[in-house]
Formats: structure tokens, sequence, C-alpha cells
């Protein structure tokens, strides 16, 4: 017998809300002409008829079963509403709640819940049943949209007919140069099947407008992305993430300089919502890698008031502002995860958040030894932005597989690779000096003579990603770091 | 009808707003643009006159035809030369 305890327990709560429609009481059938099964028990529903109080929703054809004066539940409003999953379906009721339920046709159970023996002697005693159209894909959404839109409370924007539903978000602003994908309530509504949390929740209060986000606000934005429901969660947090006073979106996105938010995913989640960390990490072609960080800036531009010329000042920008996200191959690293390096137990699910530019490649396809490499590597990163600035700016050194080859087979592990980076981007005061090497730019004359670190001691987050092939790793210069701009925010996923 | 979810703080209202007025017209260039149906012209010719005696600068535009939204380019122009545009609509 296939009782729903959580359907009766929902059962009760609209039933005080008065949303369910109440049904009458005795034998409740729910049918449809295009089922087998339907059609081989209408004669034992007529038999049931005569015995017992018996009433028959029929979701296609009016006038299915004949002679028992159905009623019509073509709209599938009674259907949705009581969870009817499949037809036949057969209900108790007693003072108008359900108090047993038996789907498809089975003699015992449906002897038992009605009372009445003998049934459909001739027949097989079990027969399966067909899906409700109720929970038919062509119906659900509309139907969900209909009796569960009302918990969705923000604006409803009604196209007229003259509108495209897709040019409305570029005329209205709600888009970031590509096209997004129409918000509308089933799609939102499916979008916050991905999280358990209350669409009314706050989420953050989010720059530069500091307008309370909800849940909500954060999955239409996220539909808009084109995310899949499964990544809000990964949205979520990184909206939470972004919006600290440590990250500080509001000045990343004031800044004249060319970062943005760059999203670096640790744990499980990874592997479940289909993310990329291999061959063209930071590339296109992946739908998780490509929407999550764009959810994340359409919730700044939409919810925060956040856009380009307006508050975001950046002078050059960079392609990663519309969305830069990726995941760390964790499988293939010979280092803990980068999210560790935060405090989190490796195999958390997390979100990273650095305030960073486009990614920039390191050649070396000559080095074979730890020390040899990790000199390439620091000559690029002593350039970074500016070879004649100092702790100004974090970095992402992301060290591709063929590359952490070499350090796991020399037994480097990330803390040895860190500590010589820092030791080999020290930096003799004389060449940063203003004028230094005929460059104006420069630190001031207080540095003659000293060694001056090129990376604050927590300013180089090191991340494992990339293809299989390729002798290649990559920069992602940050933005002003540390108390004074962005701190690179690391956030569990809930 | 299509029904979308507003995704923004809705601080602003739902419809769109419209581009700022003018100040004043005086010194500024006004584009009147002729929807080519007849006797606009009649419309649009006193309505220059009344502009001129308030010291703006007038621009005269027509649209090839008055079924279809005016070609891009002259919108464009519109755009580029002057500060407001008088559509006239005259039958």
């Amino acid at each position: 017998m296939a009782t729903n305890p959580a359907q009766a327990a929902d059962a009760q709560e609209s039933d005080e809300a008065g949303a369910r429609p109440p049904l009458p009481s005795g034998v409740v059938a729910f049918v449809k002409r295009d089922c087998p099964t339907c059609e081989l028990v209408a004669p034992v529903l007529a038999a049931l008829a005569k015995r017992v109080p018996l009433t028959v929703y029929t979701q296609d054809d009016p006038g299915f079963p004949e002679a028992l004066s159905p009623v019509d539940d073509t709209a599938l409003a009674v259907s949705w509403q009581h969870g009817i999953e499949a037809v036949p379906t057969l209900l108790r009721v007693e003072s108008g709640r359900e108090v047993e339920r038996a789907v498809g046709w089975h003699r015992e159970e449906w002897e038992a819940l009605s009372g009445v023996e003998g049934l459909g002697p001739g027949l097989p005693a079990l027969r399966p049943g067909c899906g409700s159209l109720s929970v038919d894909p062509a119906h659900a959404p509309a139907l969900r949209a209909r009796f569960e839109g009302g918990k969705l409370h923000a604006r409803r924007v009604a196209l007229s007919s003259l509108e495209d539903e897709m040019e409305i978000a570029f005329e209205r602003g709600w888009s970031d140069g590509l096209p997004v994908v129409p918000p509308t309530e089933a799609r939102v509504l499916a979008m916050l099947d991905g999280t358990d949390r209350d669409p009314q929740d706050i989420v953050a209060t989010v720059p530069p407008d500091l307008v309370p986000c909800t849940v909500e606000k954060v999955a239409i934005n996220a539909v808009m992305a084109g995310c899949r429901p499964e990544y809000l969660p990964v949205v979520l947090t990184a909206v939470e993430a972004a919006c600290t006073d440590a990250f500080n979106v509001h000045g990343l996105l004031a800044t004249t300089m060319s970062a943005g938010p760059v999203l670096i995913v640790n744990g499980p989640i990874r592997r479940r919502i289909g993310m990329n960390s291999g061959k063209n990490v930071f590339g296109q072609g992946n739908r998780a890698n490509s929407t999550i960080g764009r959810a994340l800036q359409l919730v700044v531009r939409n919810v925060g008031g956040g856009r380009p010329g307006d508050v975001d000042r950046a002078t050059l920008g960079n392609p990663g502002k519309v969305g830069f996200c990726f995941a760390e191959d964790e499988e293939g690293s010979p280092w803990t995860p980068l999210a560790t390096d935060f405090g989190l137990e490796a195999g958390t699910n997390a979100v990273t958040l650095f305030p960073g530019e486009g990614p920039r490649t390191i050649v070396d396809q000559l080095s074979r030894e730890p020390e040899s490499l990790s000199r390439s590597f620091a000559a690029a990163l002593r350039s970074m932005l500016s070879p004649k600035m100092a702790l100004a700016f974090d970095v992402v050194l992301v060290v591709s597989p063929e590359h952490a080859r070499i350090y796991r087979e020399a037994g480097w592990s990330k803390e040895d690779l860190r500590a010589k980076l820092h030791a080999l981007t020290l930096m003799p005061g004389d060449e940063l000096v203003r004028g230094a090497g005929g460059i104006a730019e420069g630190l001031p004359e207080g540095v003659r003579g000293q060694s001056i670190p090129k990376f604050r001691p927590d300013g180089i987050h090191i991340v494992h990603a990339g293809g299989g092939a390729g002798l290649f790793s990559a920069i992602i210069p940050g933005w002003a770091n540390g108390a004074m701009g962005s701190q690179t925010v690391c956030r569990a996923i809930d | 009808m299509t029904i979308l979810l507003d995704p923004t703080s809705e601080r602003v209202p739902a419809a769109r707003e419209r581009a700022a007025r003018l100040a004043s017209i005086e010194g500024r260039t006004i584009g009147l643009l002729d929807i080519a149906k007849m006797r606009g012209d009649v419309f649009l010719d006193r309505l220059e006159e009344r502009l001129a005696e308030r010291g703006a600068k007038v621009l005269r535009f027509k649209k090839p035809t008055f079924t279809k939204p005016a070609p891009i380019d002259l919108r464009q122009e519109i755009a580029e030369r002057c500060d407001a545009v008088v559509e006239a609509l005259a039958d």
C-alpha cells in the first residue's frame, strides 16, 4: 500500500491554509482514458460505485469512464494538488482527508481500501498503471507555477505581445551583454529545487546599493545565467562570500583595475555538477564553469546595482568579468586542495573567491627539476602587474598536471613550493625604487638597500588544474589585496 | 502572455523609463521627424517656427514610409545630431 507520510503532512498543512481542495468522502479514483489499465478497471469502478460512495476524477476525457459521471479534471488541478503520480490511483477519504492510497490495479489493495470483496474477478491480480498527466513534463512546470508561484515574491513583469522574451533582458538592462535565459516562474521554481533554503531567506546584502538579497533573487539570476538547479548551492555560497567585508566586492567592482571575482571550487560537488578542472579549464564549453561565476556577476549587477561605467569604473576590465569559475583537479594533484589552506578539511565542498584578472600563461617546457621550474615561475611572478611594485597584489598560481608531476616526483609539498617562490621573489629595493631601470614607476626611496618581498606572506595561492598535456602553468594576478582591498575568502558550501 | 520575474532590487519602476526631458530648448538642437503621412509637414512647419522663436535649432528628418519603423541609420543620425526629437503624426 503506497501511503506517503510526507504527502499526508503536506495535505494537512495545505488544508489548514485552505489551499488544497477537499476531496469527497468515500472512495476517490483518478483515471485517464489514455491508460490501458484505467480502461481495464473501468468495470471494476462501475461495480465499486454500486457498493460505496465513489468519485472518479478523469484527466483527459471528461466522458471516461462512461456511466460513472466522472468529475472533469482535465485542468489537472485536483490531480496536481493531491500529488497523483500514476493512474489509476484509488484513495480512501474520510472527512475530506486522504487516509489510504493504492496506485495502479492491485486487487487485494483495492479490496482492502474499499472494503469490497470480489473485485474484477476476470482480471489479473495486478497491473501497473500509467503516469499521471499532472506529472507529465508537458504539464507539470505550468501546474507548478500555477500552484506554487505564490511562494515567489519577486515583481512580475508581464511582456506585451510586441516584446521579445530574449530582447527584454537587454532592453531592461538585466543582461551582461550576452543573452540570458528568461526567468519564468516555472524555471525559477525548478531552480529553487537546488536548495533546501526558504526562497525568502536573506543570503547577503549586495553592494553597491546594499540591497538585502533573497535566495529567490539569486535563483532568478542563476536561471538567467544558465545555471542548472544543482549549481545553486555553489552560487548561493559565492554570493555570501563575495558580499563579506573581507572580500569587498564593492571595491573590486569600483576599481579602475581589471580584476573581478574568480571562483575556485573544491570538493565532491565539482564532479557531481560536472565541473571542468582539466583541459581548457579557463575556457569555454562547460556549463557549470561558464554559468556559476556569471550568476554571481548578474546578482551584483541586477540586485546590487553594480554596472559597468556606473559604479564599475574599470579602465580595461577583462573577459572573465562575465564570469570566471573553475574547479581544482584534486584527484590528480600532488597537494591538498586549495580549501585546506583556509582551514577546511579535504573533501569539503567549498568555493574560494579570489579578486583576480585574466590568466596569463607561463611556458616552461625544459625544466625537469623543481628548482629550475620554480625559478621560471618566480621570474613570471616578479613581473606580475608591474615589475616595479611589491606587496600590493596577491596571486593564484595554477600549476598544470605536467608541471605538478615534477614537484610530485621530487617530493615537494605545496608549502615547499610556496616557501621557495617567496624566497625567489624577494627583490632588491634598489631595483624597485622609482626611476630604477629607467622606469618612473616604483617604490619610494626608503626601500634602497633592503630586500623587498613581491608577495604578502599569505599572498601566493597554489591550485592544481588543467589538461594532462602541456608544460604550461598560469598566473591569475590579483587586485589590491589584504585589508586595504580584498582578502581571498573561502567558504564551505552548505 | 509571458510573465518574467524581476531579477533586480525593484527600486525602479518595472516600466521602461522615459529619457530625461530637456530643462530648456534654448540653444538646443531639436529634430523634427516626419513619419511620411500626408500633411505632417504642415504641422511640423508650424512647429519649426515656434521652436525657432524660442531659440532652438531645428533639423528636419523624414521616414521613407510611415508603415515601417525608422531605418537604423536615420535613428542614429537623429541621436547623434539632436538633443531631442519630436515625431509627428498627422492624418
